[in-house]
């Protein structure tokens, strides 16, 4: 009876074995080309989201002091802009330039780098977190995004801002969206300064988003316009941020 | 005989796979920047002045590890981060199960925490001495967990697992806000990494050890117990057969 049944586990056992050294070898690529597969993931993913929003409320990110600021802060990504308008502003300094904010909102702005100067500031030194790994610390001033949304009055329907860029990375314009979440949180500010000078072009002049509680790649440089939109889907395509639409990287950034 | 509790064998298949996979597709975004740090910050050893204290570059081609160790093969980030925080899932919640019904059936106690005489220096000596002459307990001792196995599974439940998962909930910004305790309790997002690393390079390292005895103690029994919790008692020296 019991060498019966070891036999059959015997043979059970080699199948065991041998089925995990395939799924190893092979099956975790076919695996990941699998559609049914990757949306069990990306369930995963929206798990993820909301476990994150449920324990950390509306905490703010770390606040550091000057004396932690890190001795280089790395660039990445877009470096610089090519298109002309950009450079043009550049060469002046941005005094020419306006931010524009549009889409559900009650009264669409143009907003000069002077009138984004002009609103309350918040300087916060946070560290950032690129996706990639490595983390650097910076100080940070700009508006708060909740002033400026506040100027401009959101309509009912707005469930996101998206961050229109002026970089272009392999062939396609850079952009990200957060949702109301984050853009009403305190420490989302619209920086023009990092390190008590302002925006270089490398960081993102004029102006670059800080989202402090998601990683780097949410953090849009050259930001040139800023839309309300109810919905992701038909921007772009459709997954709400550059590198979610090229790589499949997380909207929501947050680990 | 009956050696492994059900609650047991469950769990130790679905951790199997679930370090498994975070292993592998954790290469992948080691991948991403092969370099470790110590503090807050940390980003590029060659470029800028916050060296790294490891640096993998060029391990394997222009990159750390081979593409038969991580997950996917070809690089990609994203989706190694799709399977790891996915897994991860799995991996936490399992453990979590798991620790709680040692604790609380007091198995913890009763059958990983070694007495105070096994710690004694004479006793360990003996034991590692056994152990490297590939004598393997025998007969009813064979049952219970000897000291050296007490302290490498003690070691993987109550220092490796959770601090792997512990250093990669402090490397998330989200939770850095939830619980900023973390960052204090690792000394830091880079020192939290590099611990994730080293914890997990010794859960490999458990890995390694652990077959091998599986190996030596004999394979067929040993994984057998693991399965259907059924172990054959090794024989006395010198009892026939």
């Amino acid at each position: 009876m019991r060498d019966d049944s070891g036999l059959s586990r015997r043979r059970l056992l080699g199948l065991a074995a041998a089925g995990t050294g395939g799924l190893l070898l092979g099956g975790c690529d076919q695996l990941n080309r699998s559609p049914g597969f990757r949306s069990l993931l990306e369930g995963a993913e929206g798990l993820t989201m909301r476990s994150q929003r449920l324990l950390m409320g509306d905490a703010l990110a770390r606040e550091y002091g000057a004396a932690d600021i890190s001795p280089a802060f790395k660039a990445n990504g877009s470096l610089g802009v090519t298109d002309a308008a950009y450079r043009a502003h550049l060469a002046q300094g941005f005094a020419g330039w306006a931010l524009r904010v549009d889409g559900l909102v009650r009264q669409p702005l143009l907003l000069p780098l002077a009138a984004l100067k002009g609103l309350p500031q918040r300087t916060q030194i946070t560290r950032h977190d690129c996706v990639e790994g490595w983390s650097a610390i910076g100080k940070w001033q700009g508006p708060q995004l909740a002033a400026v949304l506040a100027r401009a009055g959101l309509l009912p329907e707005a469930r996101y801002a998206v961050f229109h860029c002026a970089d272009v990375l392999g062939g396609a314009p850079y952009y990200e969206s957060i949702d109301l979440i984050d853009a009403f949180h305190p420490q989302t500010i619209l920086a023009w300064r990092m390190n008590d000078a302002p925006l270089t072009e490398r960081h993102g002049a004029p102006l670059r988003l800080r989202v402090e509680r998601q990683l780097g790649y949410k953090h849009a440089k050259f930001v040139m316009r800023i839309e309300l939109r109810a919905a992701l889907a038909g921007l772009y395509k459709g997954n709400g941020g550059f590198w979610e639409d090229r790589s499949g990287y997380a909207w929501y950034a947050g680990i | 005989m009956r050696r492994h509790g059900w609650p047991t064998r469950v769990w130790h298949w679905i951790n199997l796979a679930a370090v498994t996979v975070m292993l592998m597709s954790g290469l992948m975004i080691f991948n991403a920047h092969p370099r470790l740090y110590w503090g807050e910050y940390g980003s590029n050893a060659r470029e800028y002045s916050d060296p790294a204290w490891l640096d993998l570059t060029g391990l394997s081609g222009r990159t750390a590890f081979p593409g038969w160790a991580t997950i996917p093969t070809d690089y990609s980030l994203a989706d190694a981060r799709l399977w790891h925080l996915a897994f991860a899932w799995v991996l936490a919640l399992a453990f979590t199960a798991y620790l709680l019904w040692l604790l609380i059936g007091g198995r913890a106690r009763r059958d990983l925490t070694p007495s105070r005489s096994e710690l004694a220096p004479g006793h360990l000596l003996s034991d590692i001495a056994q152990h490297a002459r590939l004598r393997f307990p025998k007969g009813a001792a064979a049952l219970r967990y000897n000291v050296l196995q007490k302290l490498a599974y003690f070691a993987v439940l109550f220092v490796l697992l959770p601090g792997v998962i512990m250093t990669g909930l402090t490397m998330s910004p989200g939770l850095n806000a939830a619980w900023p305790l973390l960052l204090d309790l690792f000394g830091g997002r880079q020192s939290a990494r590099s611990l994730h690393f080293l914890f997990a390079g010794g859960l490999v390292v458990f890995f390694v050890v652990h077959v091998a005895m599986v190996v030596l103690a004999g394979p067929f029994n040993e994984v057998r117990s693991m399965i259907t919790g059924w172990y054959r008692l090794p024989r006395e020296r010198g009892e026939e057969a």
